[in-house]
């Protein structure tokens, strides 16, 4: 498994889960705050990614 | 908010629930499940091992405690907090990491996340044991 991607999305699904499980009671809570986590992690690491592509070090 | 099993939940004393505390790091969301915390529990002890589980088989490592390199020594820390597992995975010499394989940054990164989700877990059972949740 080398997609980084797929790697992004595992690790934000799971961890998010256990944040909203952990911070909500209700299940229907615990999918709303889930949802917001998961866009949240997905979407900073996209944008952070988009923001640094140019570094050096990145691809040429 | 108050969940529906919260008024049925027990307090405990704070040693009582430091114990429970323990239990919980030790085998994560058993201390959920045993405050009747069910669908939180069976959560945390689905997810927590399956993130520990991938880090391993993305070739993450149990790093050692090394205290001059203080880095090595957190982390290592980090990755006891999954509880019983760590030990399982050390006694089955599990974890030794492949730096070179292009996965192990993000399979260090699900086993310390892993047991830091756990820790988080341990802390969150004594505030419910001890009535603060």
């Amino acid at each position: 498994m080398h997609s980084h991607l797929l790697l992004l999305v595992v690790f934000s699904a799971l961890t998010s889960l256990v944040f909203a499980v952990l911070q909500r009671d209700t299940p229907r809570e615990q999918g709303r705050l889930w949802l917001l986590l998961f866009a949240g992690f997905l979407g900073a690491a996209l944008v952070l990614g988009w923001v640094m592509y140019p570094f050096p070090g990145g691809p040429a | 908010m108050a969940g529906p099993t919260a008024s049925v939940t027990p307090s405990l004393t704070p040693l009582t629930a430091a114990l429970l505390a323990v239990c919980a790091w030790f085998v994560p969301g058993v201390g959920h499940l045993w405050l009747r915390r069910t669908q939180k529990g069976i959560v945390f002890l689905a997810v927590l091992p399956v993130m520990f589980a991938i880090g391993l088989a993305l070739q993450g490592r149990l790093f050692p405690f090394h205290i001059p390199e203080p880095l090595v020594a957190l982390a290592a820390l980090a990755d006891l907090g999954i509880g019983a597992l760590y030990f399982v995975a050390w006694g089955l010499g599990l974890g030794a990491g492949n730096v070179v394989a292009p996965s192990y940054e993000y399979g260090n990164t699900f086993l310390i996340v892993a047991g830091l989700l756990n820790v988080l877990v341990a802390l969150d059972t004594y505030d419910i044991a001890v009535g603060r949740k």
